[in-house]
């Protein structure tokens, strides 16, 4: 175990360098400086923001200097929000996304996996394929159109919720819908067609035989061999849910760290950028890390010294 | 195998812990404003935007300040004379001013910070509103030391200001984000952190007590302004919103009390929003117009950039697609800035610009160039853009293709002269044509179109040094005429409206003006 | 399911790939063409309403379906063909070739892939307008956007396709007809695509039905944020994208946004159904 933890770390650090290295250098590269506004900017100013930031010399000193800074903890200077670090920004965003997220992330497991379980379960009946057909279409609205309509529905013709801001829990339903609602058909999806799988085993025709009603076979004996593949998504799946998402952030007012991607790159704010997708990469591969875990100790066919 | 069964439950118990971190909440201010973006900075010599300005000039008084109609009304300074040429002002400030922390803030403190906005090692974008001080520029590009800049110190109470040209809005300049002063010890000690609510000193009528990025910016009354009885409300928060459905939705919802920007208003809804009581519009020192690359075929050809200016029917966009009433612009500078008309412009005229594209060898459009129209994406660059297109198709028989870009490539385009039109807007930052005008004299960061005119300029030029104000207005006028009817570098088409939301019968001071300057310090409840 | 549900699925498909091609010719109205009845309700002249510019929505409907559809197809193809190729590479060749190309995968998996396609279509937007400006393809410039948009979201989806390849690959390379292939003296381009291509096939045009959605979606993301296709053209994406900016709580034209919707909804269903349906017959 301990081995497994070590070679996997030790095997993290070069992915989450060459990410950074990469996300550096494409938004150094991309047309366009993130001094400029509406209003013209001296050259001389220019130049010297561009030394006082670091930016100046050729792209490799450039990303050498960045990355001897990152190795001291310091994910540098943000370029639009003049005065403020990165590691700063993301101290306050994060926790904000971590929490909306974790909620999200809750939600979509808690409402994917008995739709899943559920529509397998009903399998070759209409009610099954309704079901079936509700997962699909929580994957087939995208979220620009589900996070305004929602506001719509559920604070003005129904007052049900606030419709944007940040302080109360009332404020995190909305937002943590939205959020959850294009992944709760992916984990259902993966529950259903894993369930299915399984179902057609040894061990549940076993079961069946000795008389284990239909609802106990789903989700006792069955749903733990199936959710294996649900169990690889959740990685990735908890790493861009945690980093929250553009739309929901600007259309619910929540000050998290999901519009830093976009943003950021639209305003060249290189540092940001390259601070949130290291965020991002190391949650996915901590994530994934605890995916692979859970696995092997669901499915005692994988030994993690393998 | 028991452990197995625990597993799903640890996945759940893992996320709901991280619930602890986060949710906390201060009582509602007294007032809670949408203000736009996350604000870039609040250092007043970094800072370039409106929604900056309004947390600035909450924060910091300069030595003159604005009232809620946006007149220069005294400030840090209580009066102050000006040399029979009109270029030496004298500022005598109140007695016993104070910093947040209790240091006495004197005229030195106006030279540091002024010095400090010029210094080419502060970086900042707005230095050149600075130029009207003798010896400012050649300060700023370093061929001159500080001592030879017009700013001097007679006494804590006396700063004496030398100027290039007889200026006279410099009072009011004054007022302007970066002449505020800042409280040099706290600068230099914690260089570009001091804007931190920790480190925060002030002389402002409010203090900043909270500042989460893209949340809130929070401001409390400042026990230690010169006049604390001016202020009424104790507490203010100020939203970072970026866009406008949700600002309106938090209004609408109550969860915000006044909507400070036309940006945080839907403009679908503006004609249905223009009968209510809580919708406030007024005129803005500011126009949208479009940009002619004039270095490079076909809109180097004047007749060429006149048939397009003419060609278009302005009230059509103004109607269908702004919405909000705005006045259709005909020349840059808009109407109502003190004592200057504007020269009349064009007036739409399609017949007569299809004879100019005819002699400028285009007969109904055949066969002109692949042009393109340059625009950044948001909505209603989009829509003026589509419409524009269609009318240049209809009357000219040209088309135009659109072309979007994200922010930072188009300023890109703009500042390599890499497009035939660009859309663009100005906003005046103070009350003056100069404002305007400005920008497109010869070699001008801000002219964007590679036209140059040694008339206009010297025109402009001679304004500036002139002493007498009508006169000095005269020759402006002479210029924009050039601009607007002969050279045509540019296409204005409308003028902004601003627009205020807030409930009268609930809340006072606040009034739609020119500079859309809506003091904090000013808002009061209103009396019922 | 039934097959009759695949051929439901199928023939709907086809009539919506139909209607997308001859639709807009049937129209009376083309789909720039900015008229006077501006934001009306459906009715007889207008059967799906009109848009802030008095542009008929059904006709822009059906041109932004040849839009999404193709940028779908073509994405999902460029992805299919750079996914597979680079999967039956790694996973034939093996050992320390694979260990690196797959790490190179896990590189680009823990890149944002929005941050990926924003700076790819900055990045190369101009150049190739320019690039194409000056050669016989001058009239393609216009339309740069919308070749990158095809290679950028071809280029962000291959990787998942690349891992599952891989791994068919990994098991498919030990068996009997693979071995026997390498004996008799194939040589490796040919074991690749004629003994190992067709095992790995049907598991690869499963996932065209699920990456031709995916696609279908992100177009409309970036539509959103306004890297899409160039106004006035439309795709589905811009459409519903200039439908959600019209949402508001007091006076809402809900066509604009019910319909894209619908129509975007309803495709993204046949799709998905149409990746589970084969999925299912492979078994």
């Amino acid at each position: 175990m301990i081995s497994f933890l070590f070679r996997r770390i030790l095997s993290s650090i070069p992915v989450a360098l060459a990410v950074i290295a990469i996300c550096f250098l494409l938004v150094r590269l991309a047309p366009g400086s993130p001094f400029s506004s509406e209003r013209a900017l001296d050259p001389a100013t220019q130049a010297m923001l561009e030394t006082k930031y670091g930016l100046s010399g050729s792209l490799p000193t450039q990303l050498f200097r960045y990355a001897s800074n990152l190795l001291h903890g310091d994910l540098g200077d943000s370029l639009k929000f003049r005065g403020r670090t990165v590691n700063e920004i993301i101290g306050q965003s994060l926790p904000r996304s971590l929490l909306l997220g974790s909620i999200a992330f809750t939600l979509a497991l808690a409402l994917g996996i008995p739709l899943g379980a559920w529509s397998a379960a009903r399998q070759g009946k209409p009610s099954g394929a309704i079901l079936n057909g509700l997962a699909l279409l929580t994957l087939s609205i995208p979220t620009f159109i589900l996070a305004p309509v929602t506001v719509l529905l559920f604070s003005f013709y129904i007052r049900l919720c606030p419709p944007a801001g940040w302080g109360s829990p009332s404020q995190l339903v909305l937002p943590a819908l939205c959020l959850s609602l294009p992944f709760v058909g992916v984990c259902a999806r993966l529950t259903r067609s894993g369930l299915l799988e399984v179902l057609g085993a040894d061990f549940i025709r076993t079961a069946r035989a000795k008389g284990v009603t239909e609802p106990n076979l789903i989700f006792l004996h069955a749903l733990r061999s199936a959710i294996l593949p649900l169990v690889a998504y959740a990685g990735p799946l908890a790493a861009s849910i945690l980093t929250g998402s553009l739309l929901i952030e600007e259309t619910f007012a929540i000050p998290g760290i999901g519009q830093f991607f976009v943003s950021g790159v639209i305003n060249r704010d290189v540092f940001l950028v390259s601070g949130v997708v290291l965020v991002y990469c190391l949650l996915l591969l901590f994530f994934n890390l605890i995916a692979d875990w859970l696995t092997a100790l669901l499915d005692p066919r994988i030994s993690l010294s393998s | 195998m028991t452990l197995c069964r625990g597993t799903p439950g640890l996945l759940a118990l893992l996320f709901p812990v991280l619930l602890l971190t986060g949710c906390h909440s201060r009582p509602r201010a007294d007032l809670i404003i949408c203000n736009g973006a996350e604000p870039q900075s609040l250092d007043p010599a970094i800072i370039s935007g409106q929604l900056e300005g309004r947390l600035t000039t909450a924060l910091l008084e300069g030595l003159v300040r604005r009232d809620a109609r946006a007149r220069p009304v005294p400030g840090c300074a209580e009066k102050w004379t000006v040399s029979p040429d009109g270029r030496v002002y004298t500022f005598t400030l109140r007695p016993n001013l104070r910093w947040s922390n209790g240091n006495p803030l004197t005229a030195e403190d106006y030279r540091y910070s002024w010095l400090r906005a010029l210094s080419p090692t502060t970086g900042s974008p707005y230095s050149e509103i600075l130029y009207f001080i003798a010896g400012a520029e050649d300060y700023h590009s370093g061929k001159v030391p500080a001592s030879s800049v017009g700013i001097q110190v007679i006494n804590d109470q006396t700063l004496r200001v030398t100027l290039l040209n007889p200026t006279p809005f410099f009072p009011a300049l004054t007022s302007f984000t970066t002449y505020l002063p800042v409280h040099r010890s706290t600068v230099e000690k914690y260089g570009d952190r001091w804007t931190r609510p920790e480190n925060w000193v002030g002389n402002g009528p409010y203090l900043l007590l909270d500042w989460k990025i893209n949340d809130r910016v929070s401001l409390e009354k400042n026990p230690l302004y010169h006049t604390p009885d001016r202020v009424a409300l104790n507490r203010i928060d100020a939203l970072a919103v970026n866009r406008a459905s949700t600002a309106f939705n938090l209004y609408s919802g109550g969860q915000a009390d006044v909507l400070l920007d036309k940006g945080l208003i839907p403009s679908l809804i503006l004609p249905e929003l223009r009968g209510r009581a809580d919708f406030h519009p007024g005129p803005l020192l500011a126009t949208y117009f479009y940009r002619f690359q004039v270095t490079r075929p076909p809109f180097n050809d004047a007749r060429i950039r006149r048939a397009f200016a003419i060609a278009l029917d302005k009230e059509a966009i103004t109607d269908k697609i702004t919405r909000g009433n705005e006045p259709v612009a005909t020349a840059l500078c808009p109407r109502g800035m003190a004592d200057y008309q504007p020269p009349e412009g064009l007036s739409s005229d399609p017949d007569t610009a299809r004879g100019l594209l005819a002699q400028a060898g285009f007969p109904n459009g055949k066969d002109f160039p692949r042009v393109s129209l340059l625009y950044n994406k948001s909505e209603l660059n989009e829509q003026l853009a589509i419409e524009i297109q269609a009318q240049w198709k209809r009357e000219l028989g040209v088309t135009v293709e659109l072309r979007n870009q994200e922010w930072a490539t188009y300023l890109r385009s703009l500042d390599e002269l890499d497009f035939d039109i660009a859309r663009s807007s100005w906003v005046g930052d103070y009350d003056d044509p100069n404002t305007f005008l400005d920008c497109f004299v010869t070699g001008r960061g801000n002219n964007r179109t590679g036209w140059s005119n040694p008339t206009y300029d010297s025109l402009l030029a001679s304004a500036l040094a002139e002493p007498n104000p009508a006169r000095r207005l005269q020759l402006m006028q002479q210029a924009e005429t050039i601009l607007v009817t002969q050279a045509l570098p540019i296409i204005p088409i409308y003028h902004f409206v601003g627009c205020l939301m807030f409930d009268p019968t609930k809340w006072a001071g606040l009034y739609p003006n020119l500079l859309d300057d809506h003091p904090f310090s000013e808002i009061k409840r209103a009396k019922n | 399911m039934k097959p009759r549900a695949l051929h439901l699925c199928l023939a709907a498909l086809a009539f919506l790939t139909l209607a997308a091609i001859f639709g807009p010719y049937c129209s009376p109205y083309s789909v720039d063409q900015i008229s006077q009845t501006r934001l009306a309700s459906p009715d007889a002249t207008h059967w799906l309403g009109t848009d802030l510019h008095g542009r008929d929505l059904l006709t822009r409907l059906l041109f932004g379906a040849r839009i999404s559809l193709l940028v779908g197809l073509v994405g999902a193809t460029i992805s299919l063909f750079v996914g597979v190729t680079y999967g039956l590479i790694s996973g034939y060749l093996g050992g320390r070739t694979d260990n690196a190309m797959m790490r190179f995968v896990d590189i680009l998996y823990a890149l944002p892939r929005i941050v990926l396609v924003i700076v790819l279509i900055s990045l190369f937007d101009l150049k190739l307008k320019h690039l194409l400006d000056g050669t016989f393809l001058a009239p393609l410039a216009s339309h740069a956007r919308l070749l990158l948009l095809f290679v950028g979201l071809g280029l962000v989806e291959w990787l998942t396709l690349a891992r599952i390849v891989r791994a068919q690959v990994l098991s498919i390379k030990e068996r009997a007809f693979v071995l026997s292939a390498r004996l008799i003296g194939q040589n490796t381009p040919t074991i690749l695509f004629r003994q190992i291509l067709p095992q790995v096939l049907p598991i690869v045009l499963t996932y065209l039905t699920l990456a031709l959605p995916a696609v279908i979606l992100e177009e409309s993301f970036l539509s959103f944020l306004g890297l899409g296709v160039q106004a006035p053209l439309a795709s589905w994406g811009t459409l519903l994208a200039d439908g959600a900016a019209l949402l508001n709580p007091i006076r809402t034209p809900w066509w604009l946004i019910v319909f894209p919707s619908l129509l975007l909804a309803f495709t993204l269903l046949l799709l998905n159904f149409l990746g589970d349906q084969l999925r299912k017959l492979q078994k």
